[in-house]
């Protein structure tokens, strides 16, 4: 048992000592704040990965690394940035630490788990960074076969270490899916629950539901690998497009797994930034679970070329047209929030509007993606990186930041410079759309994605993007800075700084062990401002 | 151990001789997935043969899993896997039926 | 390590902190393990999806790959997991009624029903890779002793996809009939200390769901692999 007031306020920080304490801590928030320094680590990687890949585009021909090269850190950027960044970043960090908070819990369901999560995210990746000892991965992340199962250890490396990290995926999913309906305060009914539980719970559905079905699909290309049994393989009678049908069957909802938390946190940020409750809470959180529904009916808009049938094409072309109703009302409900609500500009309020402007471009040109005629065009073009780079860095990674800069007073007890964190803001949101602006226009102009090279008349639309992914990269180096001079030297914050409704602000910060002091009891919606 | 508390626990017990007799109805079932298999239905075969492993499958289900008796949660969390497995296989397989070849696949 | 803080001293079984009750624990548990078992499912349904396709697309190869599978191994393993489920319930069932000797005796015959039915799985294995029936790319078919099994027919090109089916199939349903049997021995100790009674037994049940899982899969794939048409 720890000793409380023996250093001041007791909280979990302090309830037990020594790095020992944490590997093994079944504290949520210890959990979560673990994920919160893997993830970083993490994205770090594929940061500088992503750097490497603008310089060598910087210029024709091969300016820092030849094609092989940059095939294998393509590879890396991708599996690096979407399995260990983006999927667990949200759920796993923020999610863990604030899901059991803002429903009044003490703590997720399997606590243990919850822990196991996390060391399956560790080996999952440690396995996967064996393939470089067999050269590395060249396959890029979707891994398509028949190029990936010409006996290649390296992909069978990827490909374990994806099955396990998928593991940590499914038993976050299936550990908030449980703890959302078993564990809420008294008084916390569904039609309570922050719109930010909303959103993780229905990525955990997502989680649950589709990542057994990547297991599977990565098992088998590794079997394919090292038996040859043909599911994939023409030589065999067996269907290469096959792979790409399980493989987007978890791809697509995967990419709800990473957007529908960030909109979670941006409906956070924006009903407590423009103090006044939420418009249309209930729109947005069945918007969550619709949005969680049909995604798992349109991961055929990603094979329009690839060999599907033309009636599947269509077929699925309709149906991921759909995605637009559900997201459309999210964010009609936030500008209606800001509507005539006293916006306060602080760092995280920013980043929730830089989301807002981003993922509507990401949304709209995926509109032009879904549609089969245009797709036919666009598809394998750099209008397609751009597209995703919107909704995976505008969207995703912009709800992060803004959720690390509003959290950071709860988690830590102290607040980050805010001056110094809108600098970030600047940096990578105008670093952001240097960036992949320019994408946009390449892509229309027919330049493909994937290759080291281009022709001449691309270059100065390619180094523009690279000058601004350098731009990025200060961004986050700022913010990396603001984080830890905030928590080195940052001034306390109080239990509630910026004034916010739902119940993790209701207790101390940091919060104690068990969270509350007392059990909360609910009597009224989440954001009673005004 | 826990002999001395009672009323927290009001789980429904199946009685013994229900679990028997599912069992034999499970058996029964097995010698007629075989036995089927002597008769040939035509393009009904595989229907005949997922019926009666999908009844197998219910029964156990509903008695040695104890969904009968359980809360509606449980079922609809395993409802929702089998219907988005259906999901996965009707849109594979919408794909292969549509497909337009010009050559065989083999 | 301190668990300390969950130090219990009473005669009830103590529930988990975060825990309304014993009860809230016991309902929650067998929640989580009710995702899990969906997630099996998705799991083993890419497989049979796969199948499906397959299936479709080269019915020959499946119809003369089945005369391979000898229907009475796969009837008899049917019938003992279908027991061993029938004796893992009863196992719950006496935990619940609390006689403890009987749930180690139904618990004990259902890891027994495992070691048979991987036994057999054993001797179908061992004569497919004696006479060279390996999947896709391995496959080494022995003419010879090929005709002496199922007669002269001309087998498909492809026959090599259908050992991958099986192998496959078979294979990950095996790994989860080992699973099942660590935990259920897992379960079986903890029994035979006098941990369960009617007041808990959740570690029982969850084992058990998971088993009739195990079981669920297999009555699917006996027909799938054995009988085809």
């Amino acid at each position: 048992m720890a000793s409380t007031g023996a250093h001041g306020e007791h909280n979990y920080l302090n309830h037990q000592k020594g790095i020992w304490s944490w590997l093994t801590s079944l504290d949520h928030k210890r959990i979560g704040i673990m994920y919160f320094i893997t993830v970083m680590i993490f994205f770090l990687v594929g940061g500088l990965f992503a750097l490497a890949i603008r310089t060598e585009l910087w210029s024709t021909g091969e300016t820092i690394m030849t094609a092989e090269t940059y095939a294998r850190v393509m590879t890396y950027h991708g599996a690096v940035m979407v399995f260990l960044v983006i999927i667990p970043g949200i759920p796993a960090f923020l999610g863990n630490f604030f899901l059991p908070m803002q429903i009044g819990a003490k703590d997720v369901a399997f606590p243990r788990l919850n822990l196991m999560s996390w060391y399956c995210l560790l080996l999952g990746a440690g396995v996967a960074l064996l393939s470089l000892l067999y050269g590395g991965a060249d396959t890029g992340w979707t891994f398509y076969t028949p190029y990936s199962i010409k006996h290649a250890p390296a992909v069978i490396c990827m490909a374990l270490g994806v099955f396990i990290a998928g593991f940590s995926s499914i038993l976050t999913g299936l550990n908030f899916v449980v703890t959302t309906h078993k564990l809420r305060a008294p008084g916390m009914t569904m039609n309570r629950i922050p719109l930010f539980v909303w959103a993780l719970y229905s990525t955990a559905i997502i989680q649950v539901l589709a990542t057994p079905v990547l297991a599977i699909t990565v098992v088998l290309l590794a079997a394919e690998n090292i038996f040859g049994i043909g599911f994939f393989d023409p030589a065999l009678g067996g269907d290469p497009v096959l792979f790409q049908h399980f493989f987007w069957f978890y791809s697509h909802p995967a990419v709800y797994i990473m957007i529908l938390p960030a909109f979670g946190v941006i409906s956070e940020l924006i009903t407590t930034f423009a103090r006044k409750t939420i418009f249309g809470y209930t729109a947005i959180a069945y918007s969550s679970l619709a949005i969680a529904a049909v995604s798992f009916f349109v991961w055929g808009h990603h094979m329009f070329v690839s060999g599907q049938s033309e009636f599947a094409g269509v077929v699925f072309s309709f149906l991921t047209m759909l995605v637009g109703v559900p997201t459309a009302i999210k964010l009609f409900n936030w500008i209606a929030t800001l509507y005539k609500g006293s916006i306060n500009l602080a760092s995280p309020m920013l980043f929730a509007l830089g989301f807002m402007f981003l993922f509507t471009i990401g949304g709209v040109t995926g509109i032009f993606l879904a549609t089969v005629a245009t797709d036919v065009h666009f598809h394998d073009t750099y209008f397609v990186v751009a597209h995703f780079h919107y909704v995976m860095v505008g969207g995703t990674l912009m709800a992060i930041m803004g959720g690390i800069y509003y959290w950071f007073p709860k988690m830590f007890g102290k607040l980050c410079n805010d001056a110094w964190a809108r600098i970030s803001f600047v940096f990578i949101f105008v670093g952001f759309n240097v960036t992949f602006y320019p994408q946009f226009v390449l892509g229309s102009l027919g330049m493909p994605r994937r290759y080291f090279d281009y022709l001449p008349e691309y270059e100065h639309l390619n180094k523009v993007s690279t000058i601004g992914s350098y731009l990025i990269g200060i961004g986050f180096v700022v913010a990396l800075i603001t984080i830890i001079h905030g928590l080195l030297k940052g001034k306390p914050a109080g239990p509630n700084p910026w004034g916010a409704k739902t119940l993790e602000w209701q207790t101390s910060s940091p919060p104690p062990h068990e969270n509350f002091h007392t059990t909360p009891i609910v009597t009224a919606g989440p954001y009673e401002y005004r | 151990m826990g002999n001395t508390s009672h009323g927290a626990h009001e789980h429904h017990i199946i009685p013994l001789k229900t679990y028997l007799q599912v069992f034999a109805a499970l058996i029964f079932l097995t010698f007629i997935t075989v036995a089927v298999t002597w008769f040939d239905f035509g393009a009904f075969n595989a229907v005949v043969a997922f019926g009666i492993a999908s009844v197998k499958a219910a029964l156990v289900l509903a008695y040695f899993m104890h969904l009968k008796y359980d809360n509606m949660m449980n079922r609809v969390i395993i409802g929702t896997g089998v219907f988005f497995l259906l999901v996965l296989w009707f849109f594979s397989i919408l794909d292969i039926v549509t497909r337009v070849s010009e050559q065989s696949t083999l | 390590m301190s668990t300390a803080n969950h130090g219990n001293t009473h005669s009830v079984r103590h529930h988990a902190h975060h825990y309304e009750s014993a009860e809230h624990e016991h309902q929650s548990s067998k929640e989580g393990v009710w995702v899990f078992l969906c997630t099996e499912i998705l799991m083993f349904g890419g497989l049979f999806v796969a199948y499906a396709i397959f299936h479709h697309l080269f019915p020959e190869t499946f119809k003369i790959g089945s005369k391979f599978t000898d229907v009475r191994y796969g009837a008899t393993n049917t019938v003992v997991l279908l027991f061993s489920s029938l004796t893992m319930a009863l196992g719950i069932y006496y935990c619940q009624i609390k006689d403890q000797k009987k749930a180690v005796i139904a618990l004990s015959i259902t890891i027994l029903c495992g070691f048979i039915f991987m036994g057999i799985k054993y001797l179908e294995y061992s004569h497919k890779i004696h006479l060279g029936l390996l999947p896709g790319d391995w496959y080494a078919g022995n003419a010879d002793m090929i005709a002496s099994e199922i007669g002269n027919l001309k087998l498909p090109e492809n026959i090599g996809l259908y050992f991958s089916f099986y192998f496959m199939m078979t294979g990950i349903h095996g790994i989860h009939v080992l699973i099942g049997m660590g935990l259920i021995g897992w379960v079986l100790i903890r029994t035979m200390r006098g941990e369960f009674g009617p007041n808990y037994y959740t570690p029982v049940e969850g084992v058990g769901l998971f088993w009739h899982l195990v079981d669920l899969v297999w009555i699917y794939l006996f027909p799938l692999l054995y009988l085809v048409e």
